[in-house]
């Protein structure tokens, strides 16, 4: 268990900037999750931590120490790679206890020959496979000790990956993208897996991934990231009801958050389809802004106050078993809205019919021109509390 | 080429399609088939000549079946007046010493040009790729005076000291490295291992391929080289099979063929057998570093 904190990040591959000054504290015991869309430098800042890549400014500290000077192996972190990484040529058993050879035999132990003029190896040896037989039983791999990993499946290979993450006991494992590789079913099955994992060891997460429902899943905390930058930093709860940006909202829920297009009127009140809404927000008048709607705050509109409302008309019904997802195209407008609806909501909507939607005002989201959350007037804090952070931008 | 035949008779009509291919497999079995005669008919001449009296060696017509089998004498006579298996000693020597220096001084050498990054890194692979174009016969004089110098012509030293660093080594590993995952590396980075570690107990068990080929271009390179042994060593002793046999020829054997065919075939021998056994390595080797 350590703390991982990390302060003005930054680094470049040649002319491209990856990371612009990030910062960064990562509580003990946390599960802190980096997502971004690829490319955002998710990877890059974890393989700084890992001591992989060094950055070009600010430093890492892990458990309160400064470990910049500190090679990969010497920083107590442990990684799992996307593509497992496992050494092709040596059993699972071998595999997992690679970490612990290096860590508890002196360099010519290990070597070829020399070794056997070692006493104390045979002890050391044991010591390593009782620790290897340990963590192969927490994680089923028993019966597998022997195989070559090109004869295990993609699951098995992803556990062998953490057992030999696991037999060092680090005090931080950075996961990169560990689920990816697997199908689907297997990747739901192993996200719940890997939550209960870090339950019962208590270490500190961090894991990089693009899948926003990974990020949503499993984590403490969730770190959005964009070109280089933490865009939010919070709970999942947060991210979610209080998106601190544009590209937040779009990339965290799905089906993806309704964007429409509303113009701030007189005294900051919202015109919205060239009806006011009860809505105001503290920008110019003649602005427009665009209001996030997520999927499940949609409804058919039967002419209630305090709601605002719009025509639409279906183009086709998704059906998920419990509940239904409907496409919806709008008179004047490239883009659609998608609305959660229960089977019998969904039932009494015909295909192609034209119908009314509306929403709660106090659900929709507000973003200016430049993409940030306005705070609609009276209405600020309302939901927990909410650090926005708009580093190197 | 049976395979590019195959597009174009797709739109014609079946019995049509089964005609030309059959029609291109024949083309390029024949073209197959007519290089392998013009490669094996030397060997297939040697092992004849070698069972053949001498009275038929030099007889008008070409015959690849002795009248009288005269195998037993050539090869005793062979065996009897030249010490063969000392040749063959030495190539063993020769080649297993060049080989093993060649490995260990390759192969961290690619695995540098393939994985890691430093300064001046493609500079450097760009001075290797030119160090291909030298031949032997280039440095042979300075190497031949330095050698000299130091007292050490005469020696299996001698003879391998010019081909311990070889070039093509390490750009045919650096090729095979190349397409190593850069996560295991990285895997066995975090696990505490040194690159030389890293090196030796990870990469290189994957490159058993890479190695079994350039294993057999090496071998059979040196095993057949007469030039370098030739300036260096003047001791029969010492003699690798090519010099061997031309000491061999040079004394009273100089017109006895079927002596000396058959000390050839018992030269070759080795290296043919050697091959056999490392051929699925070999292609292997070949086809994944895309060395061709």
């Amino acid at each position: 268990m350590a703390t991982v904190a990390l302060s003005s990040i930054a680094k470049s591959f040649g002319s491209t900037k990856v990371l612009g000054g990030v910062d960064l504290e990562i509580a003990e015991g946390e599960f802190l999750t980096l997502v971004g869309p690829s490319g955002c430098g998710k990877s890059t800042l974890i393989r700084i931590i890992a001591g992989l890549e060094h950055q070009d400014g600010g430093s890492v500290a892990i458990g309160g120490n400064r470990v910049d000077h500190l090679r990969p192996h010497e920083r107590r972190v442990a990684m799992v790679f996307q593509s497992y990484a496992l050494y092709p040529h040596m059993s699972v058993r071998a595999n997992m206890a690679l970490p612990l050879t290096m860590s508890r035999l002196k360099l010519w132990q290990r070597l070829p020959l020399l070794k056997l003029l070692s006493g104390q190896r045979r002890e050391v040896m044991r010591g390593i496979g009782a620790d290897v037989d340990a963590v192969a039983a927490q994680l089923q791999l028993d019966h597998l000790l022997d195989r070559k990993p090109s004869q295990l499946s993609g699951g098995q290979r992803q556990r062998v990956a953490l057992g030999r993450a696991m037999v060092r006991s680090p005090d931080v494992f950075l996961m990169d993208e560990p689920l990816s590789n697997l199908d689907a079913k297997l990747r739901v099955h192993m996200r719940t897996e890997l939550a209960e994992l870090h339950k019962r060891l208590g270490a500190t997460f961090v894991y990089v991934t693009h899948d926003q429902v990974e990020a949503m899943t499993m984590s403490d905390r969730v770190a959005m990231m964009d070109s280089g930058a933490i865009l939010q930093l919070g709970t999942p709860s947060q991210l979610y009801e209080k998106p601190a940006s544009l590209k937040v909202a779009q990339f965290i829920g799905s089906p993806a958050i309704n964007l429409l297009p509303a113009t701030v009127a007189a005294g900051g009140r919202l015109e919205f389809f060239g009806r006011p809404m009860a809505l105001a927000v503290p920008a110019a008048q003649g602005q427009t802004v665009t209001l996030g709607i997520r999927s499940e705050a949609l409804s058919l509109a039967h002419g209630e106050t305090g709601r605002a409302s719009f025509s639409a008309r279906l183009r086709r019904k998704e059906n998920l078993g419990s509940e239904y997802i409907l496409h919806f195209d709008l008179a004047g407008h490239t883009q659609g809205v998608t609305m959660r609806a229960t089977p019998a909501t969904a039932a009494g909507v015909n295909e192609s019919a034209e119908v009314m939607l509306g929403f709660d005002e106090t659900a929709a989201h507000v973003f200016g021109a430049d993409g940030d959350r306005i705070e609609p007037r009276g209405q600020a804090g309302a939901i927990g509390s909410v650090v926005p952070l708009r580093a190197g931008a | 080429m049976a395979e590019l035949a195959l597009p174009a008779a797709v739109s014609v009509t079946p019995v049509h399609s089964v005609l030309r291919r059959f029609l291109s497999l024949i083309l390029v079995h024949g073209v197959l088939i007519a290089g392998a005669i013009f490669m094996l008919a030397p060997f297939v001449w040697m092992l004849v000549t070698s069972i053949k009296p001498p009275s038929e060696i030099f007889s008008a017509e070409i015959s690849l079946w002795p009248k009288q089998f005269y195998g037993i004498e050539n090869f005793s006579f062979a065996m009897e007046k030249a010490p063969l298996l000392r040749f063959a000693l030495n190539g063993v020597i020769i080649c297993t010493g060049i080989l093993m220096v060649q490995l260990l001084v390759a192969i961290p050498c690619a695995y540098a040009l393939a994985k890691l990054n430093f300064p001046g890194r493609n500079a450097l692979f760009v001075l290797v790729l030119l160090g291909l174009c030298i031949p032997v016969q280039v440095p042979a004089m300075p190497l031949y005076i330095a050698l000299a110098h130091l007292g050490l012509l005469n020696t299996y030293f001698s003879m391998m000291v010019p081909f311990f660093l070889s070039v093509f080594a390490i750009f045919l590993f650096r090729q095979f490295f190349r397409s190593f995952p850069d996560d295991i590396i990285n895997a066995a980075r975090l696990d505490g291992m040194s690159e030389f570690e890293i090196v030796w107990r990870i990469v290189t068990p994957s490159a058993w391929p890479a190695i079994a080929a350039f294993s057999v271009f090496s071998t059979v390179a040196h095993w057949n080289d007469l030039y370098w042994p030739l300036i260096v060593i003047s001791d029969a002793k010492l003699a690798p099979p090519p010099l061997g046999m031309m000491f061999f020829a040079d004394a009273e054997t100089g017109s006895n063929y079927g002596a000396l065919t058959a000390a050839a075939t018992i030269l070759t021998a080795p290296l043919v057998i050697a091959f056999l056994v490392a051929r699925r390595r070999f292609i292997d080797g070949i086809t994944m570093t895309g060395v061709k």
